[in-house]
Parts: C-alpha cells; structure tokens; sequence
C-alpha cells in the first residue's frame, strides 16, 4: 500500500520534471514560430503572445517564397543527408565489425588510424579538400557533399559501433560459423540486426551536422542548383538582417521540415532501439 | 573449437573488404587534406612562398605574448565550458534517460520524441533564438523573470564577461543533452530482465536499483559520452561563432580554440588569415585532444568491466 | 521529298549554328561580395541596367554574409572555384590578396580615368604604381535622429560636444525615448560607429591619421585619448543591456522609434527608409569646442577587382568599365542612398537623408578611418584591438588612458615608425 502510494508519487514528480523539460526545450522554437506570423510591431511589442486577429501577418512568408526556391533547397539537404548517412553507417559498420572480430596485425594501430578523424577539425583542411574537388570535376556537385561528410562521419560511426559490436556474444557468431555461415553472411545477418540500436544512435548523431553544416555547402557547392536549406536559409537571414518578419519566417521553413522528418523517424529510431534491447 | 583453429585460411581477404571502404574514402577526403594542412604549422610564408621553419611557429605561439595569451585565454575558457558540460548536460542527460526507461511511464515516446528536437536544430537557429530571447531589446527573458517578480535577476548575459561563456555552454547544453541521454537510454535497455527481476527480490527498486544495479551496468557508455562530450567541446565553434562573432566577446571572454584558430587561419576584418599559425594552433588542438582520448583509452576505459550479455 | 529534306537540313543547321552562336556571345561572370542586403537591388536595378547597355553578358551576383566572406572568398580563391569580380574591401584586406595574385593589375583600365588619386589609394600598392579595385563607393558617419521625437522634445541637432551631451541628459531626463541606440555586444560597431565617428574631430581628420603612419603622433596623445573619454559617457545614454545589444539590434531599436539618436555611418540609410515610419534627419559629429574646424570620417569602404583566373576577362573588364561610367555611379548613389560613388561624375542624389551627410563635404575636411592604412598589417592587429578597447571604454571595463596604452604597446610591438 505504502509503495504503491510512493509509486504514485514518483510517477507525479517524474512527469512534473519532464515536462517542465520539455517546456525548456520547446521554448525557443515555439518563440520563433509564432512571431514568424506577427507584425513586426507585435513581434517586438508582445514577443511571448501568439498572433492575433490585429497582429496576424504573413508578410515574411511571402518575402521568402518570392526570394528563394525553398523546396529545392530541402531536397537538396534530403538528398545529400540521407545518401551520406548511407555510406557512413555501411562502411562504417563493416569496419568496425573487422576492428571488434578479427584479431590481426595492427588492429589497434587500425583503430586509432580511424579515430584520427574524430579528434581534428576537418574545417581547417578546407583548402586542400576544395582543390580535390576541383581536380576530380565535383565543384558544385551534391557528390562532393556526400563524400566530404561520408568521411567526416565515418571515424565516430567507426568508434561508436566497435565498442558495441565487442558486446555481441561470441557463442552465437561461433554457432553461425559452425553452421556454415561465411563471415559476411555472419556480420550481414548476426551482427547487423543486434547492433541497430547503436547504428540508429550513430545516424542521429551524424545527421545533425550533417543537415546543419554551413560551411561546406558555402565552399563546395554554393550554386543556386545545389544549394542546401542551411545554406539558403543563411544567405537569407544576411539578406534581410533587420526584417525580422523574413528572418523568423525563414527560421521557421528551416525547422519545420526538420522537426516533421525528426517526428516521423523518431518512431522508428525508438523501435529500431527497443527492438535490438529486447532481442 | 579445435577444428576452427586448425583450418585457418591464409590469409584473411574479408578483413581487408570490411576496412577497405572505409579506410580508402577517410584517408583520401580527410586524412591527406589534414596532413596536407598541418605540415603548413612547419613552414612559414616569406614573400608568397612557404618556407621551412621547423617549430618556430610552436615557439611563437607559446613564447611570444602576443599569442600565448590569446591561447591560454582560449584553453582556460574551452575547459570551462567543458567543466559545464561534464557538470551539467551529462548528469541530466543520464537523469532523463533513467527516468524514460521506466517501462511504467506513461507518454515515454512523446517525451523521448521532444528532449532530441533541440538538437536537430542548427546552430544559425539555436544562436540566433537564444540571442532572442536573451536580448535585452526584445525582453522576453526580462519580463518572463518579471512576472515571477525577479525582474532584478535579469542581466545582459551574453554581453558581460563575467556571465557570456557560462551562458553559452548552458545553451551547448541544452541543444546537446539528447545525445547523452540517447545513449544511456539505449545502455539502460540493454540490461538484461533477469538482473532486474533478480534485484527486485533482494529488495532493490526505485532509485536505489538505479544507483547499485544499472547504474555500474552503465558505466562504460558514461564513459564514451564523457570522452564524445570532451572530443566535441574541444572541437567546438559553431555556437560562439553564430551568437558572438569571430571575435568571441565581451572582450575575448568567449574565446575558445576554435574560434582562436578560425580567426587567425582565415583573419577576421582587416586582420589577414595566417594559415601558418592557424594550422599551429589546430595542430595544438589535435595534440591536446589526443592526448585526452589516450587517458581515456589507456587508463579509464581499461577499468571499465566490459559487460557481455 | 528530296527538297524538303534540304531544307529541314537546312533549318537544322540554321539553328544549330544560331544556338552555337548564342553560345558563343554570351557569357556569364558572377560577382563575389559581402553586402548580402543589397542582393535584390543588384539583381533588379543595377544588373538589368548593365546586361541591357552590354548584351551577351550575363552577371550574376552572388554574395556570402560578411562574417564569412573573407574565409570563404580565400578559400575559394586558393581552390580556384571563384567568380569573376571580387568585391574589395579597403587598403590592407584587399592589398594582401592583390599581393597572392589573386586581384588583376587594372591599372590601366579605361575606367580608372574616371577615379581621383584619393579614390584610387585605398586600392592601390603602397608606391601608388598598380590599382587592383575600381573604387565603388565611400561612405560618410554621423549621427542619424529621430525627427518626430526631437520635435516632440523640442531639441535641436547639437553643435558641440557639449551641446550633444546636455541634449542626451535631456532626452534621457524625459523618459520616452532610450538617447542613443548603440550596442557592445559586437565590437565593431562600438569602434566603428562611436571612436571612428567622433574621433576625426579631435585628431584632425588626415594629420592625426598619417601623423599616426608617420610614428609623429601616439594613440596615447591628448587628441587619440580624448575621443575615448568622450565615448565613455555614452554608457549612460544607451539602452538597458547594451551589453548584449547586437548591431541588429541596434537597427531595430531605432527603426522601431524607441531610441532618438543612432550613432550612424551612412550606408544604414537605405534600410532605415524602408524600415523606419517617423521622419529622420542627420547631424555631423559635433566638435569638441564652438568654431572650432570640423572634420568627417568619409570612409573609401567598397571596390570591385577582377580574378586573374576568370575565364571572362573581356567580359568582367567591360563590367569593371561600366563601373566608371555616370550612369553607374547615379545608379549606385540613388539605389543604395548612404553610398557614395567615388568617380569624378557629378551625381544627383534624391534621398534626402543622404543629401544632409554629403553636404558635410562642403563645411568639413575628409579623412578616413585611421586603422584601415598600414597600421593593420600586423599582430595584435590594431582593427580588431580598436573595437574591443573602444567595447570596454563604454562598458567602462577599461579606462579610456588604459585602452590607449594597450593600443600603444600593441601598435609598437611591430610597426618600426612607433618604436622611436
């Protein structure tokens, strides 16, 4: 009885914290959304009151779809983000799955070759990236993008799914081996399925830089055909510094999408967690 | 077993096969545009061409004031904010996910769904919304602390160097804390039913099974996000870069090695880009960072029990 | 049937070779630059005029924001991916990409014939022999104000200095607007739009500044000081937080009507029209004592340079020479008020506001901001040093004569003239 009512209690307290958390983390968005559909008056005059019949405006919207070709922008991202996310989980799987299974010569010195990667700003290195670029013809290609980002995020895919893949029995790859399996089979049909929860960790982790980077959209593929939404939604924020009707507006169209994909997806990353867990 | 051993292919050609895609696109996109960099921290620029000075750029960095105390400056800040974090986003991190993993907790999915958003944002967003609100021109924070009476407690954060780089780090923290608590979620889940069931016999539930059982359970994932969160404060610009500038005010007080290095590698204003330095100050970057993943590697994670399951 | 053949031949090949043809004269050259802002005034008003005085030339302007154009322009650049015409900010910025080989020796373009020596030196080797930039535009600062409310508080545009701070401790004594709307969160505004504006007055104008070059004069003299404690009052008239107050926020501040006075420089003119519904008018720095002679800070801010690599010479040449041309010049003056062309044509401006700031030349001598010739070339860079001593000044963080010694000892730790 005693117990019971505590685990009432606790149930309150922990709903209480967490949508107080929640409250924290949807804020800033919330702030942004509703002014973007304020008169630039009542965004300054009343920033915390959602817009009203007087001060209902969509001039903002309207100055970013004349401006630029969002939709294009966002396929571009779409493109670029799941492509690389891709490579990064494939190639950086099959490495680990050699890092954490096979012992050979130079394994460790392997394994901290990789994790290079994660220590260095790949920012610095621009220059020499971008003069590759130029050599192989991908200026202005989505391919350069990809590429870039496939390395960039292959030392932590690599990092994170060795310690993992350590954990998975040896009894059931042995069984495999006894049955028959080849090795690729094994890592294909064995190790793959147990490790989805690491693998959709290291997809969120990858996909947030990767949808959010400026930098190198800015140098590698600027033009109007390959322009990602970042980039866009950049370009434009300088344009209008001080319209803020068009900034929150353009803020807003860059979330949006974000939040919608992050939503949809969030289900199965949550399954694809609790699925490798229960086994 | 034995016959497993004795019938030992040659040589191991699906080794190569797993590594080879990853280690060709790494070493070509990365690893040599690296190198190709940092050997730039050896050489120095006389009259448009680059000539070989040893570490004489290393001595200038560390030996002339004029640099080192805009380095010092940047590693004091960067392992505050690095403090913060470890204090701040990976205790509450771990807090959320114990507290999601709950299998009772009702609306799990919706709160799991909404803790991960702010990190999906990027840092132009999460920058210039925080810059918001915090403005003292805009004055949502002031009159949201007004309406519960501590108007008095407002101060221009990001402004004032005493508060700016705490300000900032908490904001790190509120965009990041989702990845901590991701993986500690997906930790948690992995402990075995039986563990569990078998504490809640001896008595152990609630909190105190949090503390004895799961949270020794854990360990080894607290310890790679406390490495992840070192790797990446260490790493870190974009945020100081969108709030404050390339120059990091108030008065350099949130100047981080990133922002250092940005700075001097591609200039800010009329000050011009010196690659040379740059590449010196990232190569510094590459050392220190190295040097804590190998304690990390080397001491910590060796202490670690690895659990199997 | 056999004719008809001929002729669908014929037809095919007329129109291929008009397609080859088209191909041929048209080129397209895009536009390297740092003033997002202006971007759809370029791609509506200047654009259009220049592709219909030069057909088959097709521009494209493509700018990057400012706090990333010198790094990303750089690196493109080096990787060879840059466009054709290179937007150039003033003396050493641009003299050290001129110096790479990355600005083409325009010299002897037709256009530059157009330019004043002055004009020309902000874009020019240090002997005077090579230009790299057709000079664009300059501009002017001063203080811009709120008409409405200075009518409204019967105040009148001050003349001296200590007419300016009785007419702030007025403003701020009324309660109804915030004096001036200025912020240190950025730096660069609290140099650029506070010791800059003011300053030219106490070192008088170009003797101080190439007293400075010379190593005659130290930022630790009375006339480099002075401007430092006059902005050190300002603190008292900015809005609440200024502290964190960014340039925008600044802006918006004004623009909104809930400050008097905005510590200007003239190129806000046209985003302050379409964003301010009050009327607004224009003071010039005031001078420390009545009668005493005045001097503006009339800044060489904004050049255009070709890409030695572009594969459109001819085609970004003749846009470079456009650039000399009166009609460019009266395009640029009147389609972005505040930036005023450098060229010798005589320009008729329409924006009233930015009539007031150009009329200052008349009473005023002209200098330009006294960081931006030489005395940047090294570390600490003085630039970046000016914007955080003149941010401290104002929070009151730093003394004005303690800032002045930093600049001091930072200055002569490696510019030879200053070590005497």
């Amino acid at each position: 009885m005693n117990r019971a009512r505590q685990n009432i209690f606790n149930m309150i307290a922990a709903h209480t914290l967490l949508l107080a958390y929640m409250v924290l983390a949807l804020f800033p968005v919330f702030i942004i959304l509703i002014n973007s559909f304020k008169t630039r008056r009542a965004i300054f005059r009343h920033p915390l009151m959602p817009p009203d019949t007087d001060s209902f405006s969509l001039t903002g919207y309207e100055t970013v779809l004349k401006q630029g070709d969002f939709l294009h922008y966002f396929q571009n991202s779409m493109i670029v983000t799941v492509v690389s996310l891709f490579f990064i989980l494939l190639f950086g799987a099959m490495a680990a799955f050699a890092l954490a299974e096979y012992r050979f010569k130079g394994n460790s010195w392997m394994g901290l070759y990789l994790a290079l990667g994660i220590m260095i700003p790949i920012r610095i290195g621009t220059v020499s990236i971008l003069q590759i670029m130029v050599a192989t013809g991908l200026v202005n290609t989505l391919t350069a993008l990809i590429l870039v980002y496939t390395a960039q995020g292959l030392p932590l895919a690599v990092f994170i799914l060795t310690e993992f893949m350590k954990q998975v029995s040896n009894d059931l790859k042995n069984a495999g081996r006894i049955d028959g399996l080849s090795e690729y089979a094994i890592f294909f049909k064995l190790v793959l399925p147990l490790v989805r929860p690491a693998m959709a960790t290291v997809a969120v982790f990858n996909m947030i830089p990767i949808w959010n980077d400026l930098w190198f959209p800015l140098i590698l593929a600027p033009a109007e055909e390959t322009k990602t939404l970042t980039l866009g939604s950049q370009v434009f924020i300088g344009q209008f510094v001080t319209n803020w009707n068009a900034v929150l507006a353009a803020l807003s169209m860059a979330i949006i999408p974000v939040m919608t994909l992050y939503v949809f997806f969030s289900r199965q990353l949550i399954r694809g967690i609790t699925a490798g867990a229960v086994k | 077993m034995g016959m497993i051993t004795t019938r030992k292919p040659p040589f191991k050609w699906h080794i190569v096969v797993f590594l080879a895609p990853a280690v060709l696109v790494y070493t070509a996109i990365m690893i040599f545009p690296m190198i190709d960099t940092m050997r730039l921290a050896l050489f120095s620029s006389i009259d448009n061409h680059q000539v070989f000075v040893g570490l004489k750029n290393f001595k200038t960095l560390f030996g002339d004031p004029r640099w080192s105390e805009h380095f010092w400056n940047a590693l004091g800040n960067n392992t505050w904010f690095f403090i913060i974090h470890m204090l701040v986003q990976n205790p509450v991190g771990i807090a959320l996910a114990a507290i999601l993993s709950v299998p009772t907790l009702r609306f799990a999915p919706a709160y799991r769904t909404i803790v991960i958003i702010p990190t999906i944002l990027s840092f132009v967003i999460v920058g210039f919304s925080w810059k918001l609100i915090l403005s003292p021109l805009w004055g949502i924070a002031p009159s949201m602390l007004d309406m519960i009476g501590l108007k008095s407690l407002f101060h221009p954060w990001l402004g004032k160097e005493q508060y700016a780089l705490t300000t900032l780090a908490l904001i790190s923290v509120w965009q990041f804390i989702g990845i901590p608590m991701l993986l500690i979620y997906a930790a948690l889940l992995t402990i075995p039913e039986e563990i569990l069931e078998a504490a809640e016999c001896d008595g152990l539930t609630g909190f105190s099974q949090f503390w004895k059982i799961k949270l020794p359970l854990i360990l080894p994932s607290i310890g790679i996000i406390s490495i992840l969160t070192f790797v990446g404060n260490f790493n870190a610009f974009d945020l100081i870069f969108t709030a404050q500038g390339p120059v990091a005010g108030p008065n350099y007080s949130t100047d981080i090695l990133g922002t250092f290095m940005y700075r001097t590698f591609f200039g800010y204003q009329l000050q011009l880009g010196d690659p040379n330095l740059g590449a010196t100050i990232a190569s510094t970057m590459f050392l220190i960072i190295l040097i804590g993943v190998c304690i990390y590697l080397f001491t910590i994670q060796r202490r670690l029990r690895r659990y199997q399951f | 049937m056999k004719r008809s053949t001929l002729r669908n031949l014929l037809l095919v090949s007329t129109f291929l070779g008009s397609v080859a043809m088209a191909n041929a004269a048209d080129v397209t050259i895009s536009i390297e630059s740092w003033r997002s802002e202006d971007l759809a005034i370029w791609q509506n008003k200047i654009i259009p005029a220049f592709e219909k005085a030069n057909p088959g030339i097709h521009v494209k302007f493509t700018p990057t924001s400012p706090a990333e154009y010198d790094a990303a322009l750089n690196s493109r650049l080096a990787g060879g991916t840059a466009g054709d015409l290179i937007t150039c900010r003033p003396f050493d910025q641009s003299l050290g990409v001129y110096k790479k080989g990355n600005l083409a020796d325009i010299t002897n373009l037709d256009a530059m014939k157009n330019f004043a020596d002055v004009a020309k030196s902000a874009w020019s080797t240090d002997d005077g022999k090579v230009t790299f930039c057709v000079p664009m535009a300059s501009v002017i600062h001063g203080f811009i104000y709120n008409k409405d409310a200075f009518k409204e508080l019967g105040i009148t545009p001050p003349k001296t200095e200590d007419e300016f701070f009785a007419m702030l401790a007025k403003i701020k004594a009324n309660g109804n607007y915030v004096p001036m709307a200025m912020g240190t969160h950025d730096e660069w505004e609290a140099n650029t739009m506070g010791y800059y504006n003011i300053g030219p007055n106490y070192w008088k104008g170009e003797t101080g500044r190439l007293g400075l070059i010379k190593g005659s004069e130290k930022l630790t003299d009375k006339q480099w000081v002075d401007p430092f404690v006059s902005i050190a009052k300002w603190k008292d008239y900015l809005g609440d937080g200024f502290e964190a107050q960014t340039y925008s926020d600044s802006q918006n501040m004004f623009t909104l009507g809930r400050a008097a006075i905005y510590p200007a420089g003239s190129w806000e003119i046209s985003g302050f029209n379409t964003q301010a519904d009050f009327k607004m008018g224009a003071f010039k720095p005031p001078v420390p004592k009545a009668g005493q002679e005045c001097y503006i800070s009339d800044h060489t801010d904004i050049g255009m340079g070709m890409n030695p690599a572009s594969k459109n010479p001819k085609a970004a040449k003749a846009f470079l020479n456009w650039l000399g041309t009166a009609e460019f010049a009266s395009l640029y003056s009147n389609a972005l008020p505040g930036f005023f062309s450098l060229s010798k044509h005589t320009v008729k401006l329409t924006d009233p506001l930015a009539q007031d700031f150009v009329s200052w030349r008349k009473d005023c001598k002209s200098t330009i901001r006294p960081t931006y010739q030489i005395l940047s070339r090294g570390t600490p860079n003085l630039e970046t040093e000016m914007g955080n001593a003149s941010a401290n000044v104002i929070k009151g963080t730093e003394t004005p004569k303690a800032a002045a010694e930093r600049l001091q000892k930072g200055l002569a730790s490696w510019y030879k003239p200053q070590q005497k």
